[in-house]
């Protein structure tokens, strides 16, 4: 019998190993961008994240101990007759505990959860002027007009470092979601609708950004890189598009938006009026 | 208590009415109850639909502007004049006479043959006008909330000619009377979601 | 008129034609058997009639299998395309087609027939019944659930396979960015399946309600009768809204309606709210009968009562209300606002306090027992420490602010195999291995069994757990291919491993129900398990009328109290003699019925109005032909009862 268990106790040290190389390769393994926050908004869901994993550890540890006391312990075998109640039927202190607990745990993980869900609403720092960039998922490319600044580009994005970034997203196809790990979670795209979305970097770097939302055929290649840049260098790159890049035309704009497939990187020095459709209403709230 | 797969076809139970008087009648009233319950859900998603897109009219036609007063509450009137009809029916079966219940359930059926008629005219006239199914968000709905309810009436109807035939055949007997019953259940609920229709999609649309 | 796609009505490509030789090779080589060993009279009249409970378990339980191994060959497939970054063995649209079949299989035509294949095995006998309340309505829930799926099955070589994931979300799944036949073939297979579920769930409440034996009160039921009556609540509730969202989506598609159009006002996020407001419950439907095999099994391989029995029930209930009121979870990132998002992240993880309660409860249903570890024991066992990763991880997701970063990424995925297979295919097999000689007369192999449960279980490990890495690495759901050099290359290379070991787990299954066939142990008593409840107090299998006499009922565990508890005495009353049975008539019609279904419902896939049309015609003919059906019932003869019963010994 004991042989018969030993694969479950490995398979229950396999997840303790591996979850604390989870927690490891966030100090150090970059690729795992989840656990590697950039700025301020993926800091504070990498912080619930954390906090979330100790105490479903704690949970997950008191389940899989007890677990394999009783296998060990009350296997059919020799002598186990004088622990043996078949009518043992409950047990309503214990069930009082077990339900207890768990409560305590729920609202130690609520109270954190509703204060965070409330302040991703907000820009995550007060002391910088937000910038703002409309952001519009079409089959199968990025979209990403800067009003501030007139421009546009496709499939990347720059943006200043230490300054809160409204990203308002809509969608010109089907739904996508808008993610860039490093720098927070995501939110989806919807036609006819806006959804805002508060993101900022803290420091300079090239940041991996994704749709996540199935949108059809070209969605896997609905990759795209985040430049975030300090603000200097930033307006530096504004005035350099303003000067070398192409207007959009309408006839591109109608392509970029129409046209389904997959689209080079491009850069805009200025874009129409209703490049991309406008919706009437914008959900800022879902943030 | 335990039911027993013996207990077919002979009435057990005389203290109850007589639909319930086989134990197989009386599952089979509970279970469209249950039926009836699961129906509610159904309505309740095409009512939510239909109160989450009734202004979204896209440029066509408002309910304001269609929907003709005389014809909604005629339409009222006859379906709710068939669920009393319906309701004097089993009462006489109850009183077990076959004439006078025969007699108001042909004419429960006519005032539901009256009802789908003026439907299908209403809907003709929309869409006559351009006001179809394609036409808005708002339609769309109008016409699959509105609609199902009228395909709900028009089984109903084929239902109830059905235990007309068996009621003529075999006269009222446990199973015929749990058969009658039965369909009354439904032409009552679908008198209920009428009500509803009527509130939430004409009078709601009328007004505002 | 053609419609326009009659041109590419026969799906072209490799692989398809492959499946296309298979298909007729395998349909030939059915027909053929049949007709050598002159079964077909035998097939119709045994099976394809059959209105017995038992009977018609063990087709769900063969259609399931099957769909089970349809479903996994698309995993393998998709397993296989994302081994190595930029791969080329399956194309976007190929491997879209293939996730979203195995989605929908998985969940509608998998875990959903097994489950109620073994409640239509096992529930009656448990509760001491001769039938479900509706015998014929019972065979009409499995023919429009069997013809559901082939119709969508279908799909895969004639017109195409639907494309836009099992959930199917509005625009992309409408007539603009899908135009073709294969999403129809999802809404008119999901619909016709869903007829038969509502039916089934409508069946197993009247019957636990007014058909359980003499003396059996609700807190008397076997647990996993319980989870029976709470999941039929669940299906009667929820399976309306998933009838209405693909009836809605299916008057976009075929009629021109705007519901959940991006243009003329219509509103995607209505489809989402209604899937969802349906799917939530789903999840709960595929696990609560799971739970009441897991208590089944374990306090009978632990030889003791259910430890915390109302508390059991009370946290299904609890688990059941809840199911209705997080839906909006799998939509946190939609903008529904702050507020909704904490009310829905909050109800979400209270949900864990009922599932810890019940954990709680199986493992000290093993304290002071003596464990026996059989093969279905083993799978109950695996369920425990596999669905507390899933439940845990399901509570993190709760967590909305994290959400944002784990929505629709790898971590979701492997959260959800984990409560799915961990929870409900576990549960599943510990299932069939349990009931497997209530159904047939024999047991399966043990030693082939552990076998099957420990490749199955390693390689599942070794499939989902890198896949929580995988999320967090940013990797995302429904990615045909990847690049490399984002170090996700090495963890997928494994989960592909790991998922062809779960093939190889599944061909010990395979081995070991055509090896025990041959040579499995005979369970002549009828207790194969030394087991508990009413199901083992009759013959294995149970002959048609189930019981000769109706069981009186003392108490919970009837069984066991009747072989050792303390109304032992009160059970052994002198035998009355049998009296003539009343059982329901065979009938072809819910199949012959279930069949115009199926053609009517392939006409409107291919907006052919006339087939369409005339095959609802032969439908509402068929409930017709019914109503008017007055000899429904036969009567058992009492020389037959005594001959059956002298046969299994028993007289």
């Amino acid at each position: 019998m004991s042989r018969m268990l030993s694969p479950k106790k490995r398979r229950g040290l396999a997840f303790a190993a591996l979850s604390a190389s989870v927690l490891l390769l966030s100090g150090c393994g970059s690729q795992i961008a989840v656990l590697h926050p950039e700025g301020p908004v993926a800091r504070q869901e990498y912080n619930l994240i954390i906090w979330s994993f100790i105490l479903m550890a704690f949970v997950g540890l008191a389940v899989f101990i007890l677990f394999a006391y009783m296998l060990i312990k009350y296997r059919a075998r020799p002598g186990v007759e004088k622990y043996y109640d078949p009518n043992l039927e409950g047990n309503r202190k214990l069930e009082v505990v077990w339900t207890v607990i768990p409560l305590l745990i729920v609202i130690a993980l609520a109270i954190p959860t509703v204060k965070t869900t409330y302040a991703l609403t907000q820009p995550p720092v007060q002391a910088h002027d937000p910038m703002e960039i409309d952001v519009t998922s079409a089959a199968w490319k990025w979209i990403f007009q800067y009003p501030g600044q007139h421009i546009e580009t496709v499939n990347y994005l720059v943006i200043p470092t230490g300054v809160p970034v409204k990203f308002i997203l809509t969608s010109v196809g089907p739904m996508n979601t808008f993610w860039i790990p490093e720098l927070g979670g995501m939110e989806f795209t919807m036609p006819g609708a806006n959804l805002g979305l508060w993101l900022e970097a803290s420091k300079s770097g090239v940041y991996l950004g994704r749709g996540a939302n199935f949108s059809g055929k070209g969605f896997a290649h609905m990759q795209f890189n985040v430049y975030a840049k300090p603000q200097a260098e930033f307006n530096q790159w504004v005035a350099q598009v303003k000067a070398q890049d192409p207007p959009l035309t309408m006839a591109q704009a109608n392509q970029l938006v129409n046209h389904h497939g997959l689209s080079p990187i491009l850069t805009f020095s200025s874009y129409p009026a209703g490049a991309v459709p406008q919706n009437q209403n914008t959900l800022m709230s879902g943030m | 208590m335990a039911y027993q797969l013996d207990a077919h076809h002979a009435p057990v139970d005389s203290s109850v009415p007589l639909e319930y008087a086989t134990e197989d009648g009386s599952l089979k009233i509970l279970g469209f109850w249950i039926f009836l319950a699961a129906d509610v859900v159904l309505f309740s998603c095409l009512f939510a639909t239909y109160i989450v897109l009734q202004h979204n009219t896209y440029g066509g036609p408002t309910a304001q502007q269609l929907f003709d007063v005389p014809g909604f509450v005629t339409e009222t009137l006859l379906l709710l004049t068939s669920s009393f009809t319906c309701g004097l029916a089993i009462f006489e079966m109850h009183r077990n006479r076959l004439q006078p219940m025969i007699g108001w359930w042909i004419v429960t059926i006519l005032l539901g043959m009256g009802f789908v008629g003026m439907e299908i005219s209403e809907f003709a006239k929309y869409v006559g006008e351009g006001a179809n199914i394609t036409r808005s968000a708002f339609l769309s709905a109008f016409f699959i909330l509105v609609g199902t309810h009228g395909t709900h009436v028009t089984i109903g109807i084929f239902w109830m000619l059905g235990l007309l035939v068996q009621l003529l055949r075999y006269g009222i007997t446990a199973i015929t009377a749990r058969k009658a019953f039965v369909a009354s259940l439904y032409w009552h609920f679908l008198d209920a979601v009428w009500i509803f229709i009527f509130t939430v999609v004409y009078l709601t649309g009328k007004v505002s | 008129m053609l419609p326009h796609y009659f041109n590419h009505l026969f799906v072209t490509g490799t692989d398809i034609y492959i499946a296309d030789v298979l298909i007729i090779l395998t349909s030939l080589g059915i027909v053929g058997v049949l007709t050598y060993f002159k079964k077909w009279k035998w097939l119709w009249r045994e099976w394809l009639t059959t209105v017995d409970h038992k009977k018609i378990g063990i087709m769900y339980i063969i259609a399931a299998t099957a769909m089970f191994f349809r479903g996994g060959m698309d995993g393998l497939m998709m397993r296989t395309q994302l081994a190595v970054p930029n791969n080329h063995f399956l194309g976007a649209e190929h491997y879209d087609q293939v996730f979203t079949t195995h989605g929908t299989i998985m969940i509608l035509f998998m875990a959903m027939p097994y489950l109620i294949g073994l409640i239509n095995v096992a529930m009656p006998l448990q509760i001491g019944a001769r039938d479900v309340a509706f015998p014929y309505l019972n065979a009409i829930s499995f023919w429009t659930f069997f013809f559901g799926a082939m119709l969508f099955n279908l799909s895969f070589v004639i017109g195409g396979s639907p494309d836009a994931g099992w959930t199917s979300y509005a625009p992309l799944a409408g007539p603009t960015f899908d135009p073709g036949p294969g999403e129809n073939y999802y809404l008119f297979g999901l619909n016709l399946a869903g007829i038969g579920t509502l039916a089934s769930g409508i069946n197993f409440l009247v019957t636990i309600i007014k058909m359980r034996a003499p003396g059996m009160k609700l807190m008397d039921m076997p647990m996993f009768t319980w989870s029976t009556l709470i999941t039929s609540i669940l299906i009667i509730f929820a399976f309306p809204v998933l009838t209405v969202a693909l009836s809605l989506l299916t008057f976009d598609r075929l009629f021109g309606s705007h519901i959940f159009s991006m243009t003329h006002g219509g509103m995607p996020m209505m489809w989402v709210n209604l899937f969802w407001i349906w799917g939530h419950p789903e999840v709960y439907i595929v696990i609560l009968p799971a739970f009441g095999i897991l208590s089944e099994v374990i306090s009978t391989f632990s030889g003791k009562k259910l430890f915390g029995y109302s508390a059991m029930v009370g946290s299904m209930v609890a688990i059941a209300f809840l199911s209705f009121t997080v839906w909006v979870h799998h939509f946190f990132t939609m903008g529904a606002g702050p507020a909704v998002n904490s009310f829905f992240g909050v109800s979400t993880m209270l949900i864990a306090i009922p599932t810890g309660v019940k954990v709680f409860n199986w493992i000290f249903t093993m304290y002071r027992g003596k464990i026996r570890f059989t093969t279905a024991m083993l799978w109950a066992l695996a369920f425990i420490p596999t669905f507390v990763v899933g439940g845990m991880t399901g509570v993190m997701l709760a967590v909305a602010p994290a959400d944002y970063q784990y929505h629709n990424s790898y971590f979701l995925i492997a959260h959800f195999h984990y409560t799915l297979i961990g929870g409900t295919v576990f549960g599943v097999f510990a299932g069939l291995y349990y009931w497997w000689p209530k159904m047939f007369g024999f047991k399966l192999n043990e030693r082939l069994g552990r076998w099957n449960f420990w490749t199955f279980i390693i390689s599942f490990n070794v499939t989902f757990l890198p896949m929580f890495l995988l999320g967090l690495m940013g990797m995302t759901r429904r990615m045909y291919t990847y690049p490399p050099g984002l170090g996700w290359s090495h963890l997928n290379m494994i989960e592909t491993v790991g998922a062809f070991g779960q093939a190889i787990g599944m061909m010990f299954l395979a081995v070991n129900i055509v090896w025990s066939i041959k040579y499995g142990e005979r369970d002549v008593t009828g207790d194969a398990w030394d087991g508990r409840a009413l199901e083992w107090s009759t013959t294995s299998p149970a002959p048609e009328y189930n019981f000769a006499h109706v069981p009186v009922v003392y108490g919970r565990d009837a069984f066991w109290d009747m072989k050792y508890g303390k109304n032992r005495e009160k059970y052994q009353v002198k035998a009355k003699p049998y009296r003539p049975i009343h059982m329901p008539n065979n009938s072809g019609r819910p199949f012959l019925m279930s069949l115009a279904f199926f053609i009517s419902f392939w006409g409107f896939v291919f907006k052919w109005y006339l087939v369409g049309g005339l095959g609802l015609a032969a439908v509402f003919v068929f409930m017709y032909l019914r109503s008017f059906e007055y000899d429904t019932d036969h009567y058992i003869s009492v020389e037959e009862i005594e001959h059956t019963e002298a046969a299994a010994g028993r007289l």
